[in-house]
């Protein structure tokens, strides 16, 4: 048995195929092809969850993904929670588990529930008001205690374990939505031949043919009709049908992101199954065939459970076979509820009495329920709802006033009309128009080259629908290059049709009023803070929307938002148009972050870049550090070595033997062409034409502003080739400065650029024994100081391959970078660190690099330099051409301020105690016994221990620096000053005799 | 996301294969040492940033590399032409009443 409220002779689904499921740890039987909310009906359970605000009791509202109320946690295992997941569009399987949420300690005995008892202190805007005081508690108290006792469901606090996949997906016509109207005009599209995906967010097309029993097209059951046709659509080889797939964001240029759901339905999915697949679809045209949601009534204490939109009951009682009561009122302001009334009537189900505000409606509908023989009321409204858990009656009383008569119900269906879905239209940019005959809000300008058919364009009525709807595909097909149409226009027999109805607050729960009438269940927004809001000074719908919280919640305030608006324009004494809607924003239903990111995730996330010399460093041990995308070897610890025990180590090594490092990841750019050395010109402040083939320069870039963007040793290899090399971190943006002034400032120069850093591999090998270990592996190149002097380059073999050998230094130590080919990096490596074994060499990571460097006072681009400083500034104004007449740069040097007197310069710092070493980042003062806040004269951009001077060593920016030597400054840090000297910024081997050492 | 029409590959190519530049049709004077700071401010500071139409220089980052200029409104994101570096602003903008 699945369930004592199932219907045997209702509904679509075959009895036979059980479910068993869980809701609360109680559990149930339900049918394949039931949701959640279907099953949990069919065994009489409408309480479901607590409100996010009040922790009112709540149900079922609505059998779609406009469902604000029936969010529940899904849990498939410790990793596998799901919370806030709308009951009504959770397909049933064999063993779903399902929790109730926001309720403590169980959903039928909410001690959170006083807060409806204290709903006055959280009316409209109560954060903003009633926890301004004292100050400091917001953070520490209010905040804290406000987020435990709101919010909805509980985030899973494991990683994913399911995969998501993502597709690209191009078409010339995309049908949003497929119901009639969707299955139409893709139908129209698809016959035509042109490429056609049609998405429905349902397991099952259809859309409001679910219910509507009365419809008849080509002379079936609408309902078959569609399924006839989805069948039709898959066999043809141009159309994509996707099924459980929720376009969930309209983007520029018909982009539309949908989410399709493959396996939350499966009972046991397989691991080879993604959980969700992204598609990001191109469209060259969208038909957007959305439909229309159902607002309910506006009335008091309309939230219990057992009150729901009338549709809702009827798609509960027409597909899935289940009564959503077995004696239910009926409060209406439109025909459609009569609908529902009159098939569940004549399914057995007693009802009770319908209650239709309107003075005197006609039609067949209203006929046929009199002829049914329930009862009928005009001209009234239900004031109130009875019941705590369950609503158990209805108060009815004449619209104007009068005596009240209570009706008992287990059920109320509500109508207050249909609000046509344009949420993607919206997205898309287009604008909105008000009909105010119908009082609705219907697409009015494109902005994109789409079109709305059917509920969702205001078209009321089956037969209008399919005919708006396959025109629309037509022309979406041959506006997109479509060579032949030859369709079959759908033939509809028979229709059902409503539109009008009412918005805003039914009476009874007017401005006199302090009724909960809600108006936003998911937010427990009612109409009572709506005006609450205007009476306040909100004027602006979005200030309205904002204060109240009104239409913000994963709802999106879907059956919500016109039922403000009419409460806000009410109270403002203005006309809806005038007030206007708010903006509709993607996502229409919650997306996870599971299908947004895919794959991109853990080592997919970013790419990791790695060196030639990377397995090497690697099987020695060596810990890395990420350097944007690379991975460096920070250090190499031998046994029982901690980080500074290894860089001491090897920065002495260096300075008295040799050491080998991986300079691989530094940036290197190939400038070559008859003009290559006019374009270094303009694009380093050093003077290059002089410079003789086969020598080398340290190289300033300046960005126009005169301000320090990168450096770097060039070699000039020929007149017309130069091998500039670059920060690591800075070569993508070196290139593109690059490449844009040679592209857009000095194009006439014939230039060629190329980025050659993943070509070379670079060991530098530094220190008094380097060229030792060199030379026995090198062809062709006089290694002597006269042949190869620091600051030359040679090109050569080394190890029987090629190689660029630059003498250079960037220790102080005499030392070379040998370039090789990347595929040959390890094997030069290797029989480099054979040879330095034989001269007790070590290998040194980054972080001695930085401390050897900071011992000779050499600059690192990014770190003692931050964007502000100039060539002057760093004390590199001898890098800077005097004579020339140009170069990017030069002008905004000379600008007032940054030759102006007082700028922070780049110094050395030495503190008084040699061990004590400072913090990078820390500030300097003047004066310590300033009073706070002090004023800060510059800060220290690099600072180490220096095993090869027996002190701490620092460089820092500090204003006027160059006149302050010997002076005596201070470092406050927490926990005491810290005094220091000015110094010069090279620490050791002052006079540069070792290069050549 | 946009689509763009790069001159060079004469193709639409999604927004991901390029970058902005910044504002196109700001020349670098040939003789810029000699600028005054007035001059040197407008042209290095100061941009336009206008409601509507704006000329604008992007580059095929993921594709040819090239810079090149383009027409955009700056309301409605949607590109309105497209055109190599070098060449002139156009004089009229198609689809755009003047």
């Amino acid at each position: 048995m699945s369930g004592a409220f199932r219907i045997p002779s209702a509904g679509r689904l075959k009895q036979a195929k059980t479910a068993r499921f869980s809701f609360d740890g109680q559990s149930y039987a339900g049918i394949e092809g039931d949701t959640l909310a279907s099953a949990l009906l069919a065994n009489g359970v409408h309480l479901v969850g607590r409100s996010f605000k009040y922790h009112r009791p709540r149900g079922i509202l609505s059998a779609g993904a406009e469902e604000p109320n029936a969010l529940v946690e899904i849990k498939r295992d410790a990793a596998r929670k799901t919370p806030n997941v709308r009951a009504t569009v959770q397909e049933l399987y064999d063993g779903l588990a399902a929790q109730s949420q926001n309720r403590w300690p169980s959903l039928s005995f909410d001690v959170g529930a006083v807060n409806d008892l204290a709903s006055p202190l959280f009316s409209a805007g109560f954060y903003y008001k009633t926890f301004m005081w004292p100050k400091a508690a917001w953070k520490s108290l209010y905040e804290p205690k406000i987020r435990a006792a709101a919010g909805l469901g509980v985030s899973p606090d494991q990683p994913d374990p399911d995969h998501y996949s993502s597709r690209y997906a191009h078409c010339d016509v995309l049908v949003l939505g497929g119901g009639a109207a969707g299955i139409a005009a893709a139908l129209a599209a698809a016959e035509t031949g042109v490429r056609v995906i049609l998405a429905d967010e349902q397991a099952e097309f259809g859309g409001s043919l679910r219910f509507e029993t009365g419809a008849r097209i080509d002379g079936q059951d609408g309902f078959a009709w569609a399924q006839a046709a989805i069948a039709r659509l898959q066999g043809m080889d141009n159309v994509r049908v996707l099924s459980r797939t929720t376009a969930f964001g309209y983007y520029a240029q018909n982009f539309v992101g949908l989410v399709e759901r493959i396996s939350d339905h499966l009972s046991a999915p397989g691991h080879d199954l993604p959980r969700e697949r992204l598609w990001q679809v191109r469209a060259k045209r969208v038909v957007l065939a959305s439909g229309a949601i159902e607002r309910h009534m506006v009335f008091a204490d309309n939230d219990r459970p057992g009150i729901m939109l009338a549709g809702a009951a009827r798609t509960y009682l027409n597909h899935y076979g289940v009564a959503v009561g077995k004696n239910v009122g009926v409060y209406t302001a439109n025909d459609s509820a009569y609908a529902a009334a009159i098939d569940l009537k004549k399914a057995g189900v007693n009802v009770a009495a319908i209650v239709d505000l309107r003075d005197h409606p006609t039609g067949p509908v209203i006929d046929e329920a009199r002829a049914l023989g329930i009862e009928v009321n005009f001209g009234r409204a239900v004031i109130r709802a009875g019941g705590k858990l369950r609503v158990s009656s209805m108060t009815v009383q004449p619209k104007n006033g009068g005596g009240e008569r209570t009706i008992p119900v287990d059920a109320i269906l509500m109508s207050a009309g249909w609000t046509p879905s344009v949420h993607l239209f919206s997205q898309s940019r287009g604008k909105v128009a008000f009909n105010d005959e119908t009082k609705r809000f219907v697409p009015g300008t494109y902005a994109q080259d789409c079109a709305s058919v059917g509920a969702c364009n205001g078209t009321d009525g089956l037969s209008a629908t399919i005919d708006e709807a396959y025109a629309a595909g037509e022309k979406a097909a041959k506006d997109a290059d479509a060579k032949t149409a030859k369709g079959n226009k759908p033939k509809v027999d028979a229709s059902e049709s409503w539109s009008r109805g009412m918005l805003g607050a039914a009476p009874g729960a007017g401005p006199d009023t302090t009724v909960k009438a809600f108006v936003d269940f998911q937010n427990d927004v009612t109409a009572k803070d709506i005006r609450q809001a205007v009476h306040e000074g909100m004027r602006s719908i979005e200030h309205v929307k904002r204060f109240t919280t009104n239409g913000m919640a994963t709802d999106q305030g879907k059956t919500s938002n016109m039922h403000g608006l009419a409460i806000a324009a009410e109270t403002l004494g203005k006309p809806i148009p005038e007030v206007g809607l708010t903006t509709f924003r993607a996502p229409y239903t919650p997306v996870t972050f599971g299908a947004i990111v895919s794959h991109a995730r853990g080592p997919l996330f970013d790419p990791t870049r790695k060196t030639a010399i990377h397995r090497w460093a690697e099987a020695q041990g060596a810990v890395f550090e990420d350097v944007g995308q690379w991975k460096r070897a920070w250090y190499f610890p031998k046994a029982g070595d901690d980080m500074h025990a290894a860089v001491d180590r090897e920065c002495v090594a260096v300075r008295k033997t040799a050491g080998l490092f991986d300079a691989s990841t530094l940036g290197k750019i190939e400038v070559v062409g008859p003009d290559a050395a006019k374009f270094m010109e303009l694009l380093y402040t050093n003077p290059w034409e002089k410079l003789e083939p086969g020598r080398c320069r340290y190289g300033i870039m300046l960005r126009e502003d005169g301000f320090i963007y990168d450096d770097g040793v060039v070699g000039r290899l020929a007149p017309d080739r130069f091998h500039v090399t670059t920060t690591t971190g800075g070569a993508p943006r070196v290139m593109n400065h690059m490449e844009d002034y040679l592209q857009t400032e000095f194009p006439h120069l014939n230039v060629w650029l190329t980025s050659i850093t993943e070509q070379w591999a670079v060991i530098a090998v530094q220190g008094p024994k380097s060229r030792d270990i060199i030379a026995p592996l090198v062809e062709g190149i006089d290694m002597s100081d006269e042949a190869l002097p620091h600051m030359s380059v040679r090109e050569g073999k080394i190890c029987g391959v090629p190689t660029r050998l630059f003498r250079m230094s960037f220790t102080g130590e005499r030392g070379f970078e040998v370039n090789v080919p990347a595929d040959y990096g390890q094997a030069v490596w290797e029989a480099l660190w054979a040879e330095g074994q034989k001269h007790g060499a070590a290998a040194y990571g980054t972080e001695a690099m930085h401390v050897l460097r900071a011992e000779k006072g050499y600059i690192i681009v990014g770190q003692d330099t931050d964007g502000t400083v100039t060539p002057n500034d760093a004390g590199l104004d001898w890098a800077v051409g005097k004579k020339k007449a140009d170069f990017v740069g030069i002008r905004g040097m000379a600008r007032p301020d940054l030759v102006a007197k007082g700028r922070k310069q780049l110094v050395g710092l030495k503190t008084k105690d040699p061990k004590v070493v400072l913090e990078e980042g820390a500030q300097i003062v003047e004066d310590p016994k300033q009073a706070i806040p002090m004023k800060m004269i510059g800060h220290v951009t690099s600072s180490y221990w220096s095993e090869n001077c027996g002190r701490s060593i620092a460089l820092a920016l500090v204003a006027g620096g160059r006149d302050r030597m010997g002076d005596t400054l201070y470092v406050p840090m927490p926990n005491g000053v810290i005094e220091v000297e000015v110094s010069g910024m090279v620490f050791f081997d002052e006079t540069g005799g070792r290069l050549n050492g | 996301m946009l689509l763009i029409r790069c001159p060079y590959c004469e193709e639409e190519r999604p927004e991901l294969e390029f970058r902005n530049a910044g504002e196109a049709h700001i020349a670098r004077s040939a003789n810029i040492s000699g600028e005054s700071d007035d001059d040197f401010e407008k042209f290095f500071f100061i941009r336009s940033n206008p409601k509507g139409i704006i000329y604008e220089r992007w580059r095929h980052m993921h594709g040819c590399a090239r810079f090149f200029n383009a027409v955009r409104d700056t309301v409605t994101d949607k590109f309105i032409m497209t055109y190599k570096a070098g060449e002139p602003k156009p004089s009229k903008l198609p689809g755009v009443a003047k």
